[in-house]
């Protein structure tokens, strides 16, 4: 009720959010409309035509296996954009509970779980990542998962200073007097106060997973061959640099691309909700 | 004061300490087992049962990890599984050469982003403001890999001008040892000064506004010495909490870029160690980085200390 009202009160949307969206609903729809885009399979080789410069057939060229790079480009679109997803929303599920519980509950229980969030934190965001896909055979769902544990401590502070601060309202109080039970209060009635603040961190965070994905990828630890995503595909195209730099170029504009619509979005998403942006959150 | 340091040590050492075990115990279910590694793909399983027990690979996991910890308490981080060469003299060189790269990257990051970032908040709107915002956006959303790769396309591959790989030691002549580390450092730098640019402008946009500094103009203070005295000390502050935040990017993005150049730093070594099963040389190099994060983290918390007086009074429970 009170969101459909404060949104006839403020119909402007923030520019930001407006370029954002639909610079990423363009980049989803080309990724899934990928195969009446181009003519060509992502997986397709042609030895006939190996690093080829971008001409009308192949409309950013070829790889050294006479692969289509626009094909290739969409088709790692869904995986490096899927992962970004799937590591947030993990690190989400994880971590908003989590806080809210200790921010609510206080006391040891708030401890242990802060304890472990400090532990966490001491160890720098590439490392942990290492170590976890290090004892582990690599794959691209092992890659969201070490970024989720990596933003775990981030969702969890933030939810946590929510509730904190609402432990006490009223209307908790009131929720607690009429009997509701633990999971209502959470996620009834301080999940929906915590949601501004969450909703502009969980977007910016899918930037962040999408580019640290991208990064175990291109080290080797994240997607495997021939299943292919953007940080993959840069370093396969890296010995080929000085021949055909197209290969890496066009994965590496995808990447960044997406990753501004993102923080566009998030940033619109800011103005639009009004929360006040955090220095090192 | 003292009270503090005795905690945040304590807290440092606790840290160190779950952060062994959390590496022990995950170095231990690594894929592969060594002896493998070691034997090559046509040993015999007599073969490699000799490795596992020269190994000790077979003892328990806990007389394993006391085994390791009381040596590495000792100085001795080990053998090489691999290389066949102590751990300890191995990571030192390593380090030595990151820690080139890190000092001057670090430095670099936080003097370009505080003075981008001074110099925008002060002309907020100007030409130079809407410059720094593009550049900070691009450089937000570029991969540290992605820059690294256009940049060894433009200096290296196009123009020639620089080496694309590779490290020489400052004795072997100061350009020589320069022309390796220009893009490896250019890299980092472009990659993180955009964090500390857009908080120092934010942070000096706000202190600017404040009624301490209407005051310091009110009593007819050049407006250098506004800026410098007043607004400076007290904008400073976020910035240096958040070029702790990056001080851990920074780590990150010394195993990419040292991946891409193949500069033979510790992330180059760390990611070697990881794709060999090289147990011992993992396990220090993560160590090394941990124990070195974590005094980074306590003397960013002390500069806050000194750049904050307000924070001395009681107890300090900045976080």
């Amino acid at each position: 009720m009170l969101a459909s009202a404060e949104l006839r009160a403020r119909p402007r949307l923030p520019l930001p959010l407006v370029i954002g969206s639909s610079l990423l609903l363009a980049i989803l729809m080309a990724s899934l409309a990928a195969p009446f885009i181009t003519a060509f399979d992502f997986d397709a080789m042609d030895v006939t035509a190996r690093m080829k410069a971008p001409d009308a057939v192949h409309l950013l060229g070829t790889d050294e296996f006479g692969r289509d790079v626009l094909s290739r480009t969409l088709h790692g679109a869904s995986t490096s954009i899927g992962l970004g997803v799937a590591a947030t929303a993990f690190a989400f599920a994880i971590g908003v509970p989590l806080g809210l519980l200790g921010g609510y509950m206080r006391g040891r229980l708030d401890d242990a779980i802060m304890r472990t969030v400090d532990i966490l934190v001491s160890i720098p965001p590439v490392m942990l990542g290492l170590l976890i896909l290090a004892s582990t055979s690599p794959g691209v769902w092992k890659a969201a998962l070490a970024v989720g544990i990596i933003y775990i401590p981030i969702l969890i502070r933030l939810s946590r200073s929510v509730a904190l601060s609402l432990a006490q309202e009223e209307f908790i109080l009131a929720a607690r007097t009429r009997g509701e039970g633990l999971g209502w209060i959470l996620f009834r009635e301080i999940l929906p106060n915590a949601l501004p603040p969450l909703v502009v961190e969980t977007s910016l965070r899918i930037s962040f997973a999408i580019l640290l994905g991208a990064v175990f990828s291109f080290l080797g630890l994240g997607t495997q061959p021939p299943s292919s995503d953007w940080g993959l595909m840069i370093a396969e195209a890296r010995p080929y640099l000085e021949q055909a730099p197209w290969i890496a170029l066009a994965p590496g504009v995808a990447l960044c691309v997406t990753v501004i619509s993102i923080n566009l979005v998030g940033e619109g998403l800011r103005q639009f909700l009004d929360v006040r942006s955090q220095p090192g959150a | 004061m003292a009270g503090y340091l005795t905690r945040r040590l304590g807290q440092i050492v606790f840290t160190i300490l779950a952060m062994s075990v959390v590496i022990f115990g995950i170095t231990q279910v690594l894929p592969g087992n060594v002896a493998y590694v070691i034997a090559g793909q046509f040993a015999t399983p007599d073969q490699i049962a000799a490795i596992e027990t020269r190994l000790g690979l077979n003892d328990p996991m806990w007389q394993q990890f006391l085994r390791w910890a009381g040596a590495a308490l000792q100085g001795d981080l080990g053998t090489s599984m691999v290389m066949s060469r102590p751990v300890g003299p191995l990571v030192a060189e390593a380090l030595g050469r990151s820690a080139q790269l890190a000092g001057v990257s670090f430095l670099l990051v936080a003097l370009i982003g505080v003075v981008v970032g001074v110099v925008s908040g002060v002309r907020a709107g100007g030409w130079f403001d809407r410059v720094a915002l593009v550049v900070t956006w691009l450089s937000v959303a570029m991969p540290q890999f992605f820059i690294a790769i256009v940049l060894v396309l433009l200096f290296s591959g196009h123009l020639g001008w620089l080496p694309a790989t590779g490290y020489t030691p400052i004795s072997g002549g100061v350009l020589n040892w320069l022309s390796h580390l220009i893009l490896p450092v250019a890299t980092l730098v472009v990659g993180l000064f955009a964090h500390v640019a857009s908080l120092q402008r934010a942070s000096m946009i706000e202190t600017l506004g404040a009624s301490y500094v209407r005051a310091a103009r009110a009593k007819g203070l050049s407006e250098r010495k506004v800026i410098t005295r007043h607004a400076l000390r007290n904008a400073l502050i976020p910035t240096v909490t958040v070029l702790t935040l990056d001080l851990g990017i920074l780590m990150g993005g010394i195993v990419v870029v040292e991946t891409v150049f193949s500069y033979p730093g510790l992330g180059r070594l760390m990611i070697t160690a990881v794709e060999q099963k090289d147990l011992p040389v993992l396990q220090a190099s993560v160590l090394t980085v941990t124990v070195i994060y974590a005094f980074a983290n306590l003397i960013a918390d002390l500069c806050y200390l000194a750049l904050d007086p307000r924070l001395r009074t009681g107890h300090a429970g900045v976080r």
